[in-house]
């Protein structure tokens, strides 16, 4: 009973939040647009590459265009369910996150829907579209494998970039004015992943494609789908690595967060 | 001052004061500086923010070196760049991408929506110049924080060029300088649309994603078709804000065509203040501030 009050109340948030961006029509349309044409516009950056080189990092354009609309779909969509919790530094700066936490409802569900951003919603729906045609257009041979994991791929991506989103803002507990801090890895970690493993080298490879985990967000699925060997000699079936890394790093983006709100002194302002 | 009253003075008054013409430039120096010793002050307390921005900049650094590196491939030349040359543009450019601040200025977009603005515009200095001013103290500040740690990092990890020619360096200093002012040209442009709109966040949207693109930030320009690189450099400001210092720094061209460049990036800057001297004057004429 408490937990369907919890949801009814979450379901209110998310609904009143909804109601209000969609009341300043024209902001909201310039808004979605704007999220619209930022896709775009990285998507030019990866044709304007090919136009210099015809393999980059031993690729073609319809295999990078795979990993690139795959990652942006990952990331659309944790960006729309979770990316709002960046503003968590504005909410520890001026104090209001004290209001949140005396509410009988949990701390990170409603950031999330006090939040929500539904202009966000236009970038998503651009990226899975986009996703869609590159599926068609790479010549993929379709079997039930990469039917399944051509599904699976971006929502395991977006579970590990949400979960990134969330252990970044968490920055904001102990360092108020963290700006762009968490950016390096949400942003830096979208870049990372739109682009085949193999251009990256040394210490930044095994960081960021491994270490965090960004090499099987969408590097590897991708190689799966297109049935290509991995030049770097992980076997075919790391393609279904990406939900096992994601559900990792939800674990530790929980005790991330858990350590973070257990750590917050009101601002007393 | 020439604020000029209107009804019985109780209602709103339009503003439009009158200003020191230009026969007392001389005397503004002083003032100049220190508006833009306030606005170097101003972010120097900013410091996390510095850091982070910094950090956010050299990520994207290291991102943007692994892509042209592999875009240049076993060649190892991409554009009539080597890889050394690349790898300059890129940090260069992350460093740079603090100074001229394309991104996220809306200090009179902001005071034009509170009508804080009536109060720039009853001081006796243009609105443009302590704008500029103050913008300079920020770019100065930059200049020692954001630019220096990325390229700093940039050079420890990669082999970055090293200019060849002496000329460069009294180029590159003047490309910097003429870069913020054109850059801050476009923001006062992109921000004073506010005295016409109620939100200008759809210009501010289109000006961040065009100015990005545009300026050689997600890749040198000369990627493209000459034709369209040309247009661009001749028809618009944006290769003024980071390509033009970029490629003088790299030394991309023979001396005279740094020297054209630069020179091409002096009369945009010329452009771009008359402009928003003229904007500034037909957005007082029409600006009507509440009174309470």
């Amino acid at each position: 009973m408490a937990d369907w009050l919890a949801t009814n109340a979450y379901l209110h948030l998310l609904r009143a939040q909804a109601r209000s961006q969609a009341a300043y029509r024209a902001s909201f349309a310039m808004d979605v647009l704007g999220s619209v044409l930022g896709l775009a516009v990285d998507l030019l950056a990866v044709l304007v590459l090919f136009r210099v080189t015809p393999a980059f990092g031993g690729f073609t354009l319809p295999e990078v265009l795979l990993m690139f609309t795959l990652s942006a779909t990952a990331f659309a969509l944790a960006d729309l369910a979770v990316g709002n919790i960046e503003r968590l530094r504005r909410y520890v700066r001026t104090g209001l996150l004290d209001a949140v936490l005396i509410r009988p409802l949990r701390v990170l569900p409603q950031l999330l829907a006090v939040d929500f951003a539904l202009r966000r919603v236009g970038r998503a729906a651009y990226a899975v579209i986009l996703y869609g045609a590159v599926l068609g257009y790479a010549g993929i041979t379709w079997t039930p494998g990469r039917a399944a994991l051509a599904v699976v791929a971006p929502l395991a991506g977006a579970v590990l970039f949400g979960a990134i989103f969330v252990a970044t803002a968490t920055v904001a507990f102990w360092w108020i004015d963290s700006g762009e801090l968490a950016n390096t890895l949400t942003y830096g970690g979208q870049n990372v992943t739109s682009y085949p493993v193999t251009v990256y080298s040394g210490w930044f490879r095994r960081l960021f494609a491994y270490g965090l985990g960004f090499g099987f967000v969408a590097y590897y699925p991708a190689l799966y789908l297109l049935g290509r060997p991995d030049p770097l000699g992980l076997p075919a079936a790391t393609g279904w690595a990406s939900p096992a890394v994601s559900a990792a790093a939800v674990g530790v983006a929980a005790v991330i967060w858990r350590i973070g709100v257990r750590h917050y002194r009101s601002t007393g302002s | 001052m020439g604020l000029r009253m209107e009804g019985s003075g109780v209602g709103f008054i339009t503003a439009s004061a009158a200003r020191p013409g230009e026969p007392h430039l001389i005397r503004h120096i002083p003032t100049f500086l220190s508006i833009s010793r306030s606005g170097f002050h101003r972010h120097a307390t900013y410091r996390q923010a510095t850091v982070a921005a910094a950090a956010t900049n050299s990520m994207f650094g290291f991102i943007r070196s692994y892509l042209l590196l592999a875009v240049a491939g076993a060649a190892g030349v991409a554009a009539g760049y080597d890889a050394a040359q690349l790898l300059t543009y890129v940090w260069i450019g992350q460093g740079l991408l603090g100074v001229v601040a394309v991104w996220g200025w809306t200090d009179l977009a902001d005071r034009i929506r509170t009508g804080e603005v009536v109060t720039d515009l009853l001081r006796p200095v243009h609105p443009v110049t302590s704008y500029l001013a103050a913008d300079l103290g920020r770019a100065g500040h930059a200049l020692l924080t954001r630019f220096v740690i990325p390229v700093a990092l940039g050079a420890l990890v990669f082999d970055l060029s090293v200019p060849a020619r002496p000329l460069t360096y009294p180029l590159f200093t003047a490309s910097v300088l003429l870069a913020v002012v054109a850059s801050f040209g476009c923001r006062y442009l992109v921000n004073a649309a506010g005295f016409w709109l109620l939100d200008i966040r759809g210009v501010q949207i289109l000006w961040s994603l065009v100015g990005g693109v545009l300026s050689g930030l997600y890749f040198p320009l000369r990627f493209l078709p000459e034709w369209f690189a040309v247009a661009l450099w001749v028809a618009t400001p944006f290769p003024s804000i980071l390509q033009t210092p970029l490629d003088v720094i790299v030394e991309r061209d023979p001396a005279a065509t740094q020297v054209g460049l630069v020179g091409l990036q002096a009369v945009w800057v010329v452009a771009l203040l008359g402009l928003c001297r003229l904007v500034q004057r037909r957005a007082e004429r029409r600006l009507v501030i509440q009174g309470g």
